[in-house]
């Protein structure tokens, strides 16, 4: 990482981070920074909310206000800071778990209303924090330490969750592509509403080891041969997208922002006090 | 121009109108029963003041946006009854980790689980103090009649901003629903406390540090400049996570002693002619109506009985009720619920006095002629 762009966003004496060896957390942390220096925010006016779990560490790291919630909570916090203050840019960075488990009923909610909060998923495909349980996200047939015989849940296509929902901007990428994180990151910061961005990590210390997928660049190279870009998808059957992972701009759509319309109620109904 | 300002209204009503006078322009809710009013009223009430009022998808988000809502400098509130109450729990230890100001308001009806919705209970006194887990600090408060739901709800908010903590108002159905007169207080006569917040160019500000002479940290609202880190994790005086043991004892004890050594200043309770009695009668909320009736059947009858009424149910009242147990040879505690706050009264009075006590958890209020018979039981 550029040291300029480090001392101008992170809380340097907080470092180093707590995240293992060879993890994408990193990789993904820094492309979120990127992402508010190329729109030049007023750090004094961007909020990171995280919830609980190896990716919601990250605001701890960030010189930002900063809110480390409870597990799965992020976005129902997020929603009262935006609502009480909606000059806030207010951005949510959490995990698989925390976002699609215990937090999946903020998640959806938080959609549907379209209030203006952008977040970012660290997608590991398991629970870090814990030692390496698994998650919704993990694939079907992989292992955790609690799925010792292979998981035999459905794993949630989270962007297609979130699009479903009622989010207004959605996209995907990985920890390989990092530059286009930072684009993903960008517009959802510029959209209006909720945007939802799902940023796959590597988990080589859990994930990786337990489902034997090589090490951490081994993991970061799958990301790169199994990613196909949304354009590219469009001209592909259906069998040949089957294990890709399809990254870009997935979803945009426009609707009235959440803040907006409760700004048009008190303006109506503050007159006739 | 009306020359005096009484009206006709319910507890929940009195709640919102309390609120609104204390400052709160932020309200997080979940529709439940008996509690809905306060959720009702707020939202048509907030935005004709510029407030802001959100249904949220469950109880536990309802007090997540609550906390998020005061940490941007709202006077913020929420309000269920005793299944969401226990939702909420997880996110009060969250306030009351990281000292968010906030109300917490239960209005009790019968439990446990979904237990007797539309009927009057006192059973989550307990609840009250230790729903979260942890040792923690929470303050409670319980009125026992619509006016007094104003005033308590006034200072409800008045002490989470005093020592930044959540504050339950501890209601039950029968003061929630029940329509009496009251008297709006003038502006101008309702005292108002605000958090203390840092100088606006204080460059040593730490989120956490408690300044010589304060009771708590002050506490700048998010987006003011003072960019800063907030976490339930045990936190030193910069905000950052510690796993230090003496951080975290120093911390743990800072949160707990700021409320056990300023009982003084938080004690709300009243006492009805307590002077040469034999028998005292410890009850509160909507029971300590029934009591105060009883205590003057049985002093018709000769007998020498009166009725402290603590408001502030936590911390305890322990001085007062130490005071009064030596002063007297028994006790007798009425509530809904099967010994809760007997429990306290025992704690403190049973080496002084004999205490006694007087439960009912069937969904009906305890009578003044069962506290007057009780009274001539013991």
């Amino acid at each position: 990482m550029s040291n300029k762009l480090a001392k101008k966003y992170f809380r340097m004496d907080k470092l180093p981070h707590i995240w293992c060896p060879g993890c994408g957390h990193g990789i993904l942390m820094r492309s979120v920074i990127q992402a508010i220096d190329n729109l030049g925010l007023n750090k004094d006016k961007v909020c990171v909310v995280s919830g609980i779990g190896c990716s919601s560490r990250a605001p701890g790291y960030l010189d930002f206000n900063t809110l480390h919630t409870t597990h799965g909570r992020a976005l129902a916090f997020a929603t009262g800071i935006k609502m009480a203050n909606p000059d806030l840019h207010v951005i949510v960075v959490t995990g698989d778990g925390d976002s699609a488990a215990i937090g999946g009923n903020h998640l959806i909610h938080a959609a549907r209303r379209n209030i203006d909060i952008t977040t970012v998923v660290f997608n590991n495909n398991i629970y870090g924090m814990t030692g390496g349980q698994y998650s919704p996200t993990t694939p079907t047939g992989d292992k955790g330490t609690t799925a010792p015989y292979g998981n035999i849940d459905k794993n949630f296509d989270l962007c297609k969750l979130a699009k479903g929902a009622g989010s207004t901007y959605t996209g995907r990428a990985t920890a390989y592509h990092a530059n286009l994180i930072t684009k993903l990151v960008q517009k959802g910061i510029e959209n209006k509403g909720f945007s939802f961005i799902e940023a796959l990590s590597v988990c080589p210390t859990y994930y990786g080891r337990k489902n034997k997928k090589g090490d951490a660049s081994d993991m970061m190279k799958h990301l790169k041969d199994a990613s196909i870009n949304v354009k590219a998808a469009k001209n592909k059957a259906n069998e040949e997208l089957e294990d890709k992972i399809i990254i870009g701009e997935l979803y945009k759509s426009q609707e009235p922002e959440y803040t907006e319309q409760y700004k048009r109620i008190i303006n109506r109904f503050k007159k006739e006090r | 121009m009306k020359k005096n300002n009484i009206k006709l209204m319910q507890g929940n009503e009195a709640c919102v109108e309390g609120a609104l006078a204390a400052g709160m322009n932020f309200f997080a809710g979940y529709p439940i029963t008996p509690s809905t009013e306060i959720a009702e009223i707020s939202s048509q009430r907030l935005p004709r003041f510029g407030g802001k009022f959100i249904q949220m998808e469950d109880e536990i988000a309802s007090m997540a946006a609550t906390i998020g809502g005061a940490l941007t400098g709202a006077k913020a509130m929420t309000a269920t009854s005793g299944p969401g109450f226990s939702l909420k729990q997880e996110n009060i230890g969250y306030a009351s980790m990281a000292e968010i100001p906030c109300v917490i308001v239960n209005v009790q009806r019968g439990g446990p689980s979904t237990g007797l919705p539309t009927s009057p209970a006192q059973g989550d006194v307990m609840q009250a103090k230790w729903g979260t887990h942890g040792d923690h600090p929470i303050i409670a408060l319980t009125p026992s009649s619509v006016k007094e739901t104003f005033d308590t709800t006034v200072k409800a908010f008045n002490l989470a901003e005093k020592y930044r903590v959540p504050v339950v108002l501890l209601m039950d159905e029968v003061i929630a629903h029940m329509r009496e007169k009251i008297e709006i207080p003038k502006k101008e006569d309702i005292e108002i406390i605000d958090r203390i917040k840092p100088d606006k160019d204080d460059a040593t500000y730490q989120a956490y540090e408690v300044k010589q002479g304060d009771i708590v940290p002050p506490m700048a609202s998010f987006g003011e400049g003072f960019r800063y880190h907030v976490t339930g994790l045990v936190h030193d005086e910069t905000g950052f996570p510690s796993n230090d043991t003496e951080i975290a004892d120093k911390l743990i004890h800072r949160l707990v002693d700021k409320i056990n050594n300023n009982v003084d200043d938080i004690s709300l309770y009243e006492e009805y002619k307590t002077n040469d009695i034999d028998t005292l009668i410890i009850s509160y909320g909507s029971t300590a109506r029934s009591a105060k009736t009883a205590v003057d059947m049985a002093n018709n009858e000769g007998l020498n009985v009166g009725l402290f009424r603590p408001i502030t149910i936590w911390p305890t009242l322990e001085k007062q009720i130490i005071d009064l147990a030596k002063k007297v040879d028994k006790i007798i505690v009425a509530e809904m619920n099967l010994g809760q706050y007997a429990l306290e009264v025992e704690r403190l009075a049973s080496k002084y006095t004999q205490v006694h006590h007087l439960g009912k958890i069937d969904g009906d209020l305890i009578t003044p002629n069962e506290i007057l018979s009780k009274i001539k039981e013991v």
